[in-house]
C-alpha cells in the first residue's frame, strides 16, 4: 500500500509535467466566478493547445484526436493541468457526454464532421435532457419530435428544455424527444443531435436563486432536423441516454467553494465565545473535525477509485458517493461560517465580508449542487438499487401510454 | 496509485472470514454473553493463537509472524465483523503494540514471545473514573517501584495476565507494567455495556511494576498507543459495520410489509444507502490510517484520528438503523442486531470517545498549520 505512480504512471506524469511546463497558461484569465464565462477567448485558445498534443481527450482513439490513453493517464493529467493558473472548462458536458454519444451512434460523414472541431473547442455542444415536467424522471419528456408529412423523412420539434447548462454559449446540442405517445414513456423516446443557432431555438438564461445565469430554458419553435441526425434507432432515445449519462457522475465534478481548511482559516481570525477566537469553541471544532473526515474520507475513496483503474479494474460502486457528501457539506460549511460572523454574517458584499464572500456565495449555490447531476434523493435510489441490488420503486407509469400518464398540471 | 491491500493480504483476509465463520458464528459468541462467569471464548483464542494472528505483526525474532500492520488490520476487519469475544484488542492493539513502541529489550524478549503464542493476556488501565482523564486528575502512583492506585473500567481486567498502567511517579505520569496475579492487586468484575467484552475494577496496593517508556511521558506514550490501536479498532468497527448492513439488508429483502419487501420502500432504501456512505468513508479513512500506522508516518495522529471519528460514526450509525430495519424483532435478546449495537459502544469508547479525538483532531490540524505558515 503505497500513494506512488507505477514506473509507466510516472513516465507519463514527466511527459505532461513537461509539456505543462512548456505550454500552460502563466496566470489565470477571465473571472475567477465558476458560473462565469467571460474567460471563453482563453479557454477555446488552451483547448485547441491540448487538442493539437493530443491531451484533450486522452482515452479517445487516435484516429479521432486522443492518444488510446488509459483513464490513469487522463487522470495524471487533470492532477497536473490543475496545478496551473488554467481558464475555466466549458468543453467538459460536451466532450464528456454529448460528443461520445455521437461517436457511438452517428454516421461517419457526421462525426467527421463534429468531433474534430469539439475536440479543438472551436465548437460547444450541450446536451438537452431535463423539462420543467421531468428532471429525475427525464424519460417523463414531453417535448416532441413529429415526422414532416412531405416525404423528407424531417423532423419537426417543439417544446422546451430546461436547466441546460452552457446552452448561452454552445453551437450544438444533443435532445431527448417524444416521438411516439402511443406507448409507455420510456418507449417512445428517440435522440437527436441538433444546431442551437437554428432560428427555431430560443436560449433564455436562467436567473438562479445565487445569482448567476450558468443554466438555460432552451425553447424550440417548429425546429425542422433530419432524419439523419438521429442518434440511434426511433424510439430508442432512452437506451441511447444511457450512453450519455454513463459519464454524467464523471463529468459533473464535486463540490467547487471553500473547505474546511478555509473554514478553520476563518474561524481563527473571527471572535468567538467569551472573546476567544471562534476556533475555540467546541461546537466550531467539533463541526470542523467531522467535515475534515469527511473531506478525507472522498479524498481517499478517490484514491481507491484511482488504484483499481492503475490495475486495470473497472472502479467499484464506491465512487458514487462523493456528491451526496460534498454538496451536504458544502451547505452546512457555509452556514456555519455565516453564522460564525453572528450578525456581521447578514453582510453578503465581496468587499466587507471575510474570503470576498465565499461562503455567503456556497450557501447560495449549495441548494442547486444539491440537485444537479442527480438530486440527493435520486442518489440513494442509485445506490440502494445499482449498488446494495435492493428493489426498483413501484413504478405506476410502466405500462401505461405516455399520453394516458397522470401528470398533475 | 497504490492504494490497497495486496492481494496476498486481501486472501489473508478471505481465510480469516471463513476460519471465523467456522469458529466464531454468533451462537458461540452469544455463549459468553449469556454466561455472567464466561469472559471471553477461551477455544477461540486458543484457535486464533493457531493461526499465528496475534503475532502477525510482531517480528520473527520475537516469536511473531513478522508480517506487518496492513495484515493485521485485514484481520482485524474480521474480527469486528464476527463480534469475536476475545481480548485481541487489549492484548494485540494494546500491550504487544506498547512494548513494540517503547518496550526495553527486556521487555520485549520477556513478552512479546508469550503474546505471540496466546500465552498471556494484556490489558490497558488508564481510566480511573468518569470523564477524562488528565494530568491533573490522574490518582494511581508509583512510588519505590510499588504501585497503589484504583484503575475503573479495565477492559479485559479480570482475564488479563499483564496490564499497562498509566501512573504517575515523583508527580510525572508514566507507563508502567504490573503483572495482574501478583497478590496485591484485587481485581472485581463490572457489569459492561457488552457483555462479550469484559471489563473490571483493578485495585493496586504496592503492587511491584517495571516502567515502560521515559518517566514523565505517560499521556504522551498513551497517545501514541491509542493512535495505533485506534487503527486497527477503526477496521474492527467497519467490519462490524459493513455487518450491520448486510443484516439490514438482508432482512429488508425478506420481510414484506403492505404486500410487498420493506426492501422496496424509499424509507428503507434511503436509509441503507445512507449506512453505505458511512461504511465507505469509515474504510477509505481506515485505509489511510493503515498506510500511515504500516509506514509510521508522522501523519498517522492524525490519520488515526480521521479513522476513528469516521469508524465510530458508521458502526453507531449502522448498528442503531439496522435495529430499526428490523423493527420490533430487532429489539429481542434472540436476534443478533443488539450484538453489534453493544459492540459498537465498547469499541467507540475503549481508546476513547469520539467526542475527545475530534479535539484531538483539531489541534493536530491547528499545530500543522502553525507549522506550515
Amino acid at each position: 500500500m503505497d500513494f506512488n505512480d507505477t514506473p509507466e504512471e510516472a513516465a507519463y506524469r514527466k511527459q505532461v509535467r513537461d509539456w505543462l511546463e512548456a505550454n500552460a497558461p502563466k496566470a489565470r484569465e477571465g473571472s475567477a466566478d465558476p458560473e462565469a464565462s467571460d474567460g471563453m477567448a482563453a479557454s477555446k485558445a488552451w483547448q485547441a493547445k491540448k487538442a493539437a498534443a493530443g491531451y484533450a481527450c486522452i482515452t479517445w482513439p487516435k484516429e479521432w484526436g486522443g492518444q488510446g490513453g488509459t483513464p490513469v493517464q487522463q487522470v495524471i493529467f487533470n492532477q497536473e493541468e490543475a496545478k496551473h493558473p488554467i481558464p475555466g472548462n466549458p468543453f467538459q458536458i460536451g466532450l464528456g457526454m454529448c460528443v461520445p454519444t455521437v461517436m457511438t451512434f452517428a454516421d461517419e460523414e457526421t462525426k467527421k464532421r463534429f468531433v474534430g472541431p469539439a475536440l479543438r473547442g472551436e465548437e460547444i455542444w450541450s446536451q438537452l435532457f431535463s423539462e420543467p415536467s421531468g428532471g429525475s424522471d427525464v424519460a417523463a419528456s414531453r417535448t416532441k419530435a413529429e415526422r414532416v408529412d412531405d416525404g423528407s423523412g424531417d423532423w419537426v420539434i417543439n417544446g422546451q428544455k430546461v436547466w441546460t447548462t452552457g446552452a448561452q454559449f454552445s453551437d450544438y446540442g444533443i435532445v431527448i424527444v417524444r416521438t411516439n405517445p402511443d406507448v409507455p414513456k420510456h418507449k417512445g423516446l428517440t435522440m437527436f443531435w441538433l444546431d442551437l443557432k437554428d432560428p427555431g431555438v430560443e436560449v433564455k438564461p436562467i436567473h438562479q436563486m445565487s445569482g448567476g445565469s450558468g443554466f438555460n430554458e432552451v425553447f424550440f419553435t417548429n425546429v425542422r432536423v433530419k432524419d439523419s441526425q438521429r442518434l440511434g434507432a426511433e424510439g430508442d432515445g432512452w437506451k441511447v441516454s444511457l450512453v450519455t449519462l454513463m459519464n454524467e457522475r464523471l463529468a459533473v465534478g464535486g463540490a467547487t467553494g471553500a473547505g474546511w481548511s478555509q473554514f478553520m482559516e476563518a474561524a481563527r481570525k473571527t471572535p468567538g465565545l467569551d472573546g476567544a477566537s471562534a476556533l475555540q469553541d467546541q461546537s466550531v471544532r467539533e463541526k470542523l473535525a467531522d467535515w475534515y473526515v469527511q473531506a478525507e474520507g472522498l479524498k481517499h475513496t478517490r484514491n481507491r477509485t484511482m488504484t483499481a483503474l492503475s490495475r486495470g479494474q473497472t472502479p467499484g460502486p464506491e465512487s458514487s458517493i462523493g456528491k451526496i457528501i460534498s454538496a451536504v457539506q458544502m451547505q452546512e460549511l457555509a452556514n456555519t461560517a455565516v453564522e460564525m460572523l453572528d450578525q456581521y454574517g447578514i453582510i453578503n458584499d465581496e468587499d466587507l465580508a471575510p474570503l470576498s464572500a465565499a461562503f455567503h456565495w456556497s450557501l447560495m449555490f449549495a441548494p442547486g449542487l444539491r440537485i444537479a447531476g442527480g438530486t440527493d434523493e435520486i442518489l440513494r435510489n442509485i445506490i440502494a438499487e445499482r449498488v446494495l441490488g435492493l428493489p426498483g420503486d413501484i413504478r405506476v407509469d410502466k405500462d401505461v401510454a405516455f399520453k394516458d400518464m397522470p401528470t398533475g398540471r | 496509485m497504490n492504494f490497497d491491500f495486496s492481494d496476498d493480504q486481501k486472501f489473508l483476509k478471505s481465510e480469516a472470514r471463513k476460519f471465523l465463520e467456522a469458529n466464531s458464528p454468533t451462537s458461540r459468541v452469544r455463549k459468553v454473553l449469556d454466561d455472567d462467569a464466561k469472559a471471553y471464548d477461551a477455544d477461540l483464542w486458543k484457535a486464533v493463537a493457531g493461526q499465528g494472528w496475534l503475532g502477525a505483526a510482531i517480528p520473527e525474532e520475537h516469536g511473531g509472524l513478522g508480517l506487518g500492520h496492513l495484515e493485521l488490520c485485514v484481520i482485524a476487519e474480521e474480527l469486528g465483523r464476527a463480534v469475536a469475544p476475545i481480548p485481541f484488542a487489549s492484548t494485540v492493539y494494546f500491550l504487544a503494540e506498547a512494548i513494540m513502541l517503547a518496550g526495553n529489550d527486556e521487555q520485549k524478549a520477556y513478552l512479546l514471545p508469550k503474546i505471540a503464542a496466546g500465552e498471556i493476556i494484556g490489558a490497558i488501565a488508564t481510566s480511573e473514573g468518569p470523564g477524562v482523564l488528565n494530568a491533573s486528575s490522574l490518582q494511581a502512583s508509583v512510588a519505590d517501584g510499588k504501585l497503589t492506585g484504583v484503575k475503573i473500567p479495565v477492559t479485559d481486567g479480570d482475564i488479563a495476565n499483564v496490564a499497562l498502567v498509566l501512573a504517575k511517579e515523583n508527580g510525572k505520569p508514566g507507563l508502567f507494567l504490573a503483572e495482574l496475579s501478583d497478590a496485591s492487586v484485587a481485581r472485581e468484575a463490572v457489569k459492561t455495556l457488552d457483555p462479550t467484552r469484559d471489563a473490571a475494577k483493578l485495585t493496586f496496593k504496592d503492587t511491584p511494576v517495571r516502567r515502560v517508556g521515559n518517566a514523565g511521558e505517560g499521556f504522551e506514550l498513551v497517545e501514541q498507543i491509542f493512535d495505533r490501536a485506534a487503527v486497527l479498532l477503526a477496521f474492527e468497527q467497519t467490519g462490524g459495520a459493513d455487518r450491520c448492513l448486510e443484516m439490514a439488508k438482508e432482512y429488508a429483502m425478506e420481510r414484506y410489509a403492505f404486500g410487498r419487501v420493506i426492501a422496496s420502500y424509499q424509507a428503507i432504501k434511503h436509509k441503507l444507502a445512507d449506512m453505505y456512505v458511512k461504511n465507505e468513508l469509515s474504510r477509505s479513512n481506515a485505509y489511510y490510517g493503515a498506510w500511515a500506522l504500516n509506514t509510521n508516518a508522522p501523519e498517522l495522529p492524525v490519520a488515526a484520528s480521521a479513522a476513528r471519528i469516521a469508524a465510530s460514526e458508521a458502526y453507531w450509525f449502522g448498528s442503531k438503523e439496522n435495529i430499526q430495519t428490523h423493527g420490533g424483532i430487532g429489539f429481542t435478546w434472540e436476534m443478533d442486531c443488539h450484538l453489534h449495537y453493544r459492540r459498537s459502544r465498547q469499541l467507540s469508547l475503549v481508546a476513547g470517545a469520539p467526542r475527545v479525538w475530534k479535539e484531538r483532531l483539531v489541534s493536530h490540524l491547528e499545530r500543522r498549520n502553525v507549522e506550515a505558515a
